[in-house]
């Protein structure tokens, strides 16, 4: 078996007597899919935030790309190949889909303390920003200011910018938030296509999406995991059915 | 907030109407044989690079400084003090302005940037009340009555700043020179970080920029760029004070950026020359001007949005 | 230094600390609740001076003046807050900093054109004046003791409402979390004009005692506002408490340091040396230790909102 990307160990965090994140422990090996599901409340936002470096957990480590990444501030991740996208989209409104994609491939390229050259006549920086975009069928909205695109174009849009950040896992939060059912479908194809490419870790809420492309899942309820398995597995487990789908059945 | 062709075309427009105004004016100025306004006009240029500098924070870095005056006195207060120990030479008093007024923006714009939001705004206001009361208790260089320069600076030997003309046209070197400079930066790759920092630190982190060190540069270049104007007050005047860096004034230089239009650098230019025009015209119906004035801001702030630079034609700022 | 000489400083630096904590009070409640940074919090402490001055003129007498003055000091307050500033709790705060900057400009000038330029006094009250002797040796002025004591009281009376009252345990609320106390359906607008009025009032009174022991003039309250903001930012934005520990901390630092520094200086250095730096350093101590509060805890001593 191949060395895992990412390994959670033990991780914990509580707010007050409330524990948010309960000796969580996961893996994900390079090319996977693993999704995490839980209803709401299970402490999916925390634990993406202690991932990405946007939290501190009280205890537990993480292990990244073979190094320890827990005291790691959440750039230094990224700078290491952790890319997350955000549950509600957080793109730079004011500039266009193009700048946007082109500043992650500078902030790739080394530290941006260059102070002559125009970076809008960049030609080699913006051609490879338009590729980015071609990849997430973005190509015809290259100019247009980031902040006037359509929901599904945003979304796109911060995948776009976390794959020109050339990372080596994507945490994915909850990509399909808002979207219709047609711009999901279109990214669940999206997704599929880049499979294999990068190891992903997957938090999302919209079963259908999460079954059609996990090779594993793992469910966590108030904190806990307390299933990982592939999806056939998971279906048919019981606490799982008890705990989360049940619910879903009911609503 | 980022330059499409042809807002470029538009910026580049404008100021090459402003710049051509300021180079022709003594000329004119020597037809009507007034002397007044080419020194008023000397006070609005120096005025519009401390805007610049500002503008470079504030409109692109969303730093709100409410002690950049600090930057504009510190200057002055380099070449004077090094006058008064007999020191008058540009290759001596211009580096040495320029280094202490960065190593002063460095210091407190490392503590600075460690806050956000309001905290910012206060400390920075702070620091320049720090630098006023320094300058007050400086007994040995006139302290609060400020201290007289008994001449200008000196290039190379040649008293030639001493010429109001030649002085009109160094000061207009150093606006364009620092506007150009500014533009540069903006445009640059790190100008294109510290507009992405304003619009969402939290993304940029998630991309790997930490934005800390980007906007400690922009806070020293602009600093220094102020305290190039407080280099060009000073000899202005042939005087400095600890007026020069009231809060009141670190004020006055918001409302020129912000009179002139966020995120313009021409804007920040335009808005300081309508500010010392309104206070210049005000004053000479009432000496209370500030009775219309303030009134006035609050108005502005209520009510109108964007500034100067979007009532020229096509020039509306959309975001 | 003599101890009566460091007893008097302490005393002065207390009572610089009371005038501080009436004015930070307001500034802080104002900041934590609305999230409104009010420049013209300073001039508010200059106009109850003034309308002091004014109502003695009236009354004839101190305690005329008072109730005169703070009742003054509210109504001008209300009244900036239902013109300008209610419009301005949801704009950014560079918005904010500029109005009320304008309110400044108006206010200054405006006190020039009503009362003059020229320094005013108002006259203590017959009951407090005379002094007292604390030490051996030491006469210190009744009316200052009154002060200091009279402010520790604001801060008892500030702490039990803001601790044990229901609108205090809205306004602790309010400064966590104001969407959160909007939607259990208090009326947020009438809770802001309640802790406006009510920081206003502490300003102007901080105005209407300073004003019998300092000179009454335009520009008066600016000066306290900057220090008013020191106290803020190392308190913590939106903690009472911190803004009571702050202000006697700041109150005590820069009055003492302006008595001594000038003589600690002159340990390490030539006298006439010691003359220039010390008051140089003396005027810095208390931003040099905002800087130091600051680098360590970017959120003040009591920060009251998470992160």
């Amino acid at each position: 078996m191949t060395e895992p990307i990412l390994v959670l160990d033990d991780l914990c965090k509580a707010y007050g007597a409330l524990k948010v994140t309960n000796h969580v422990s996961l893996d994900v090996r390079p090319g996977e899919i693993h999704a995490v599901i839980g209803p709401n409340g299970a402490g999916k936002t925390t634990l993406i935030g202690q991932i990405s470096g946007a939290l501190a957990p009280d205890s537990g480590r993480i292990r990244f790309d073979g190094r320890d990444v827990t005291a790691l501030p959440m750039h230094a991740r990224a700078r290491a190949g952790l890319l997350r996208s955000f549950q509600i989209t957080e793109i730079l409104p004011a500039f266009t889909a193009r700048e946007n994609v082109a500043l992650a491939l500078q902030a790739r390229e080394g530290h941006s303390f260059r102070f002559w050259r125009n970076v809008s006549r960049d030609a080699a920086l913006n051609a490879r920003a338009d590729a980015g975009l071609a990849e997430l069928g973005l190509e015809t909205r290259a100019d247009v200011r980031a902040g006037t695109l359509s929901h599904g174009e945003k979304r796109a849009l911060e995948l776009a910018i976390a794959m020109a950040c050339g990372p080596k896992l994507l945490l994915l939060d909850e990509p399909m938030a808002g979207t219709g059912r047609e711009e999901t479908d279109r990214l669940v194809e999206v997704l599929r296509a880049l499979k294999g490419r990068y190891a992903m870790l997957l938090v999302e809420h919209d079963m259908s999406a999460v079954f059609a492309l996990a090779d594993r899942i793992s469910v966590l309820v108030y904190g806990e995991i307390v299933a990982t398995g592939t999806p056939e597995e998971i279906r048919d487990n019981a606490k799982v059915r008890e705990a989360y789908l049940g619910e879903e059945a009911v609503a | 907030m980022h330059f499409t062709p042809a807002r470029l075309s538009r910026e580049l427009l404008g100021a090459l109407v402003v710049f051509t105004l300021f180079a022709g004016l003594p000329v004119l100025a020597d037809l009507m044989g007034d002397t007044f306004i080419v020194f008023f006009t000397i006070r609005v240029m120096v005025f519009a690079i401390a805007a610049v500098s500002l503008s470079l924070i504030l409109g692109y870095g969303a730093m709100v400084s409410f002690g950049h005056a600090a930057y504009l006195g510190v200057g002055a207060y380099s070449v004077a003090i090094l006058a008064e120990h007999g020191i008058w030479d540009v290759t001596v008093s211009l580096p040495v302005t320029l280094a202490v007024c960065g190593l002063f923006a460095l210091v407190t714009g490392a503590i600075s940037l460690k806050t956000r939001g309001v905290y910012f705004i206060m400390i920075t206001l702070a620091f320049g009340q720090m630098a006023y009361y320094t300058a007050t208790s400086l007994s040995a260089y006139g302290g609060d009555d400020g201290l007289t320069m008994w001449g200008r600076t000196e290039i190379l030997g040649s008293t030639a700043l001493g010429d109001r003309t030649v002085f009109y046209y160094v000061v207009l070197g150093c606006l364009l020179a620092c506007y150009l400079i500014a533009r540069m930066v903006v445009a640059s790759r790190f100008g294109r970080v510290l507009q992405g920092a304003k619009q969402s630190e939290m993304r940029l982190r998630a991309i790997g920029i930490d934005p800390y060190a980007y906007r400690l540069v922009a806070y020293v270049i602009a600093g220094m760029m102020a305290g190039l104007a407080g280099a060009l007050l000073a000899n202005a005047a042939e005087f400095v004070s600890p007026a020069y860096m009231s809060w009141h004034r670190s004020g006055e230089l918001i409302v020129m950026v912000v009179l002139g239009g966020l995120g313009s650098l021409l804007g920040a230019i335009v808005g300081a020359a309508s500010f010392l025009v309104l206070e210049e015209v005000l004053s000479h119906f009432t000496q209370h001007w500030r009775l219309i004035f303030g009134p006035f801001l609050v108005l502005v702030v209520l009510f109108g949005r964007g500034g100067l630079i979007s009532l020229l034609p096509g020039g509306r700022k959309n975001d | 230094m003599s101890a009566t000489l460091f007893a008097v400083q302490t005393l002065n630096g207390l009572q610089l600390g009371i005038l501080l904590f009436l004015i930070a009070a307001g500034l802080t409640l104002v900041f934590g609740v609305m999230d409104f940074i009010n420049l013209a919090h300073g001039v508010q402490y200059m106009l109850g001076a003034y309308l002091a001055v004014a109502g003695y003129g009236i009354t004839g007498t101190f305690w005329g003046a008072l109730l005169i003055a703070l009742v003054g000091a509210l109504v001008v307050g209300l009244l900036l807050e239902v013109l300008i500033f209610r419009h301005l709790y949801d704009r950014d705060h560079l918005d904010q900093v500029l109005a009320t900057f304008g309110v400044i400009l108006f206010l200054n000038e405006a006190v020039k054109v009503v009362w003059g330029a020229a320094p005013l006094t108002l006259p203590m009250p017959d009951l407090l004046s005379g002094s007292v002797e604390i030490m051996d040796g030491l006469l210190y002025p009744v009316y200052r003791i009154g002060l200091i004591v009279t402010g520790l009281a604001v801060a008892v009376l500030l702490y039990v409402l803001v601790s044990k009252t229901r609108a205090g345990m809205l306004v602790r609320a309010g400064a966590t979390n104001a969407p959160m106390v909007s939607a259990l359906g208090v009326d947020i607008r009438r809770l802001f004009m309640l802790v406006f009025g009510f920081g206003t009032m502490l300003a102007g009174f901080a105005g209407i005692l300073a004003a019998p022991i300092l000179v009454v003039e335009p520009g008066m309250g600016d000066n306290l506002l900057i220090l008013a903001f020191v106290v803020i930012v190392i308190g913590g934005i939106g903690s009472i408490r911190g803004a009571f520990l702050a202000a006697l901390i700041v109150g005590l630092v820069d009055t003492l340091g302006r008595g001594f520094a000038t003589d600690i200086a002159k340990l390490l250095l030539s006298p006439s040396a010691a003359n220039d730096v010390g008051p140089a350093i003396a005027s810095m101590l208390i931003y040099i230790l905002m800087a130091g509060v600051l680098f360590f805890r970017p959120t003040g001593l009591f920060p009251v909102r998470g992160g």
